[in-house]
């Protein structure tokens, strides 16, 4: 049981020291690309620390909403991190809830930032906020139909579960699979706001979705929200990692050599990951907002379209 | 092809009539001692000046006729204190009142420097909402103030506010020598340095009845070309990068480094400033510079050229340019709009060929127009010049004729008054100089194309979406500081 416990908070404290390192994978990635040298990798958590360190100003028409809103993000970012099984299948956490909680802590983030984004009064944060909730209202159903599918092919919305599923070698190809898997990266594209939905770069005001909605933040409310986006951007990257791509992770009631051994591959393929989502942002422009919900869409209409091929495939057998 | 000088009532009100009836386009617009001018196109590009003496600080507005001269109205009525009558629009332009005085070159008057509130224009209907953009913007940009009306995210009415960067250059020049005018010309908007300083050059030459030598008319040719180069390369990059695709500005940004680099060894200064002056120009071409142009043309035909590709081949980024900010041809055409935002709205413009000065009027080069009026045309406008900046800069550097690059102006050479027409990378800068006995400047007036350019993005942005405005405001790329003066 303590074991158990000590791998549960090693898991915890293994994606929350990673994120920052993804998110400088990716920049030294576009960067390498666009001929630049760019920042070293550890960047990012310099600019945590710097942030951290700094002053934080508040707005005066800012509410006690505005203040706890960082918190909330973050927290629930990192509770619905801790849930997946990273490294290791199994986990002490991952049993106390299932994919459609991610989900649901994820929207609850979303639904405080988009809040906070209003709060201010600016125009900025409205316009953030109005087209946040936009593509949220997209992707969140998108993400459950997804998962729906996922549950029909595995028996369960249980992570730990489906990620055991997918290792054993029982599931075979499936095109339900390959749909699902389009449809969440869409979904992990929108969710994160990276090219071709927003740009994370960008400083033109009027373009930015996430970036306008926390355009007030300075200091460590800042630090917290920006850690709380590294955060969910690995949190997507891990779940796509530990649904399609499970191999090598360690099983659950595993030796202590063998979840190493998946710790170190889980690192390594959220850092393929890094360089992948690099090299896509850099290949493609941003699309136009309108065209995002038809994005977006297209993620959940795969979605349905593999449920419904599943539903199809069983009636048939 | 004819440069005339009219002036008193009549001709005033003909000459608004006839911009007005589109059978002239306006120039420029200014205010001097006593009197307002004004400068129009005529049909077969000859350029006519026109007087009226302002009577009791008052004259007969011209936009009331013609819209475009609006804010060179009101820019004009800040600085001198004269009254519009009939004018559509009596807000301020350039004084915001945070200046310590009112009407800095006509009838000073002391001021407490507190803002007057301004006025937008309103736009009313069920769910719309004002969206303040700037002065200060998140990036590393000129100053200057969007009010957008927008209906969720479709932009209903955009206004520009502008006169931020205002830094007296009207005043400056008056006194000044020669000298130092060409300095504060070469000023106005840095990127743009060429081609100021070579329009001042051509209204002193003119004021004085001088001319350059040869070689430095072949000398400026080349550094205009080579400006063009530098901003044309930087703004297709930058048009993409607006749109998050971030591979061409990097590309193009290498090519606009490699021409600036290119200018400073020929000449001395990355942006060639302050090396056009009256009477030719201040440096000769250094012995290493032919090779160092040579190499830049040599790298940007090899290089260009894929880039283009990229543009051409990328779906994404098409379907952000194409059909963004289509800003129609008569409208362009009523403002007489120059340079690239012009060409690309279907108007075969440009000063280079149309008022042949050399050494233009020794070359040929095409003059590329689309008809479409979107951000994709403006690119295209721009991806084609560069073709033909490249081929006129061989050209020049092959048949550069020898000799002297600057010939002494006769000091104290005035009262005089001249004016120039030259084609910048934006469109055409106005030059108007008026000396005084003692050859020093009485009154120089400088006019950015982007005079007649910024009205246009309000009605080029209206109906797109608010998001789709940083990528229309990059592809005019309008200048502020060369407005704000």
């Amino acid at each position: 049981m303590i074991v158990e416990l000590v791998f549960q908070l090693l898991q915890v404290t293994l994606v929350i020291l990673i994120a920052p390192l993804l998110t400088g994978v990716v920049r030294a990635t576009k960067a390498r690309l666009t001929r630049r040298r760019g920042p070293p990798l550890v960047q990012p958590y310099r600019d945590l620390v710097r942030l951290a360190r700094k002053e934080a100003i508040v707005a005066d028409s800012a509410s006690w909403l505005f203040r706890v809103t960082p918190y909330i993000v973050f927290a629930s970012t990192w509770v619905a991190t801790a849930l997946i099984p990273t490294f290791a299948t199994g986990l002490l956490f991952s049993w106390s809830a299932d994919l459609i909680a991610i989900i649901a802590l994820l929207g609850a983030g979303r639904f405080f930032l988009a809040l906070a984004g209003l709060d201010v009064g600016t125009s900025f944060g409205g316009l953030g906020s109005s087209r946040e909730s936009l593509f949220g209202a997209l992707a969140e159903p998108a993400m459950i139909v997804i998962v729906f599918s996922l549950a029909l092919i595995a028996g369960s919305t249980q992570l730990s579960t489906v990620a055991a599923f997918m290792t054993s070698g029982a599931v075979g190809l499936r095109v339900t699979l390959a749909m699902a898997l389009v449809a969440f990266i869409i979904v992990a594209l929108a969710e994160n706001g990276r090219i071709p939905v927003d740009n994370p770069a960008t400083h033109l005001e009027l373009t930015m979705v996430h970036e306008a909605m926390i355009l007030e933040y300075s200091g460590r409310h800042l630090a917290v929200i920006e850690l709380a986006a590294m955060l969910k951007l690995a949190l997507y990257v891990s779940l796509i990692i530990c649904v399609f791509v499970p191999w090598g992770s360690a099983i659950a009631d595993a030796s202590v050599a063998d979840r190493v051994v998946g710790a170190g591959v889980y690192v390594a393929k959220v850092l393929a990951a890094g360089v992948a989502l690099g090299v896509f942002e850099t290949s493609i422009a941003k699309m136009r907002v309108f065209r995002v919900p038809d994005f977006v869409g297209a993620a959940l209409m795969l979605g349905f379209l593999g449920a419904l091929l599943l539903f199809v495939s069983r009636t048939l057998k | 092809m004819t440069s005339r000088l009219l002036s008193g009532e009549a001709d005033w009100f003909d000459a608004g009539r006839r911009m007005a009836a589109g059978e002239a386009s306006l120039v420029s617009l200014w205010g001097d001692e006593g009197r307002m001018r004004l400068c129009l196109r005529e049909a077969d590009g000859g350029l006519a000046v026109v007087d009226m003496a302002v009577d009791r600080g008052a004259f007969p507005s011209i936009a009331a006729l013609h819209a475009p001269a609006s804010r060179l109205e009101r820019a004009a009525c800040d600085l001198y204190g004269f009254l519009a009558l009939g004018a559509p629009d009596g807000r301020r332009w350039l004084d915001h009142g945070r200046w310590p005085l009112r009407h800095p070159l006509g009838r000073r008057a002391p001021h407490d420097g507190a803002a007057d509130p301004y006025a937008f224009l309103e736009a009313r209907g069920p769910g719309v909402h004002q969206i303040p953009v700037g002065p200060v913007h998140a990036g590393i940009i000129e100053p200057g103030h969007f009010r957008f009306h927008a209906g969720g995210e479709a932009v209903v009415r955009l206004e520009e506010r502008l006169g931020y960067t205002h830094k007296g250059i009207d005043a400056l020049m008056r006194g000044a020598n020669l000298a130092r005018g060409a300095e504060l010309a070469g000023r106005v908007s840095g990127d743009s340095t060429v081609a100021y300083a070579v329009a001042f050059a051509r209204a002193a030459e003119a004021a004085l009845g001088a001319d350059a030598p040869p070689r430095a008319h072949w000398l400026r040719g080349i550094m205009a070309e080579m400006e063009r180069l530098a901003n044309h390369f930087g703004d297709i990059g930058a048009i993409c990068n607006d749109a998050a695709f971030a591979l061409m500005l990097a590309h193009c940004g290498i090519l606009r480094e490699r021409t600036l680099r290119a200018a400073k060894t020929a000449f001395g200064h990355r942006l060639m400033m302050d090396v056009v002056v009256p009477g030719g120009a201040a440096v000769d071409l250094a012995p290493d510079g032919i090779a160092a142009i040579r190499a830049l043309v040599a790298e940007a035909r090899s290089t260009f050229p894929k880039l283009v590709r990229l543009y051409d081949n990328t779906a994404s980024l098409q379907e952000r340019t194409v059909g963004t900010g289509v800003l129609a041809a008569d409208l362009a055409s009523r403002f007489g709009a120059g340079g690239v935002v012009g060409r690309a709205s279907a108007r075969d413009v440009d000063a280079r060929r149309d008022h042949a000065y050399p050494p233009y009027d020794a070359l040929t080069f095409a003059v590329p127009t689309r008809k479409a009026g979107d951000v994709d045309a403006r690119i295209w406008v721009r991806i084609l010049e560069v073709g033909e900046s490249l081929d006129l800069i061989e050209t020049m550097l092959a048949r550069l004729p020898d000799g002297p690059v600057r010939r002494a102006l006769a000091p104290g050479g005035g009262p005089g008054e001249g004016w120039a027409l030259v084609e910048g990378f934006r469109g055409d800068v106005f030059a108007h100089l008026r000396l005084a006995a003692d050859g020093t400047i009485a009154r120089c007036h400088l006019r950015d194309p982007s005079w007649l350019q910024w009205p246009l993005l309000e009605a080029a942005i209206e109906g797109n979406i608010v998001a789709d405005f940083p990528l229309c405001n990059k592809s005019f790329n309008g200048s502020y500081s060369g407005v704000d003066l």
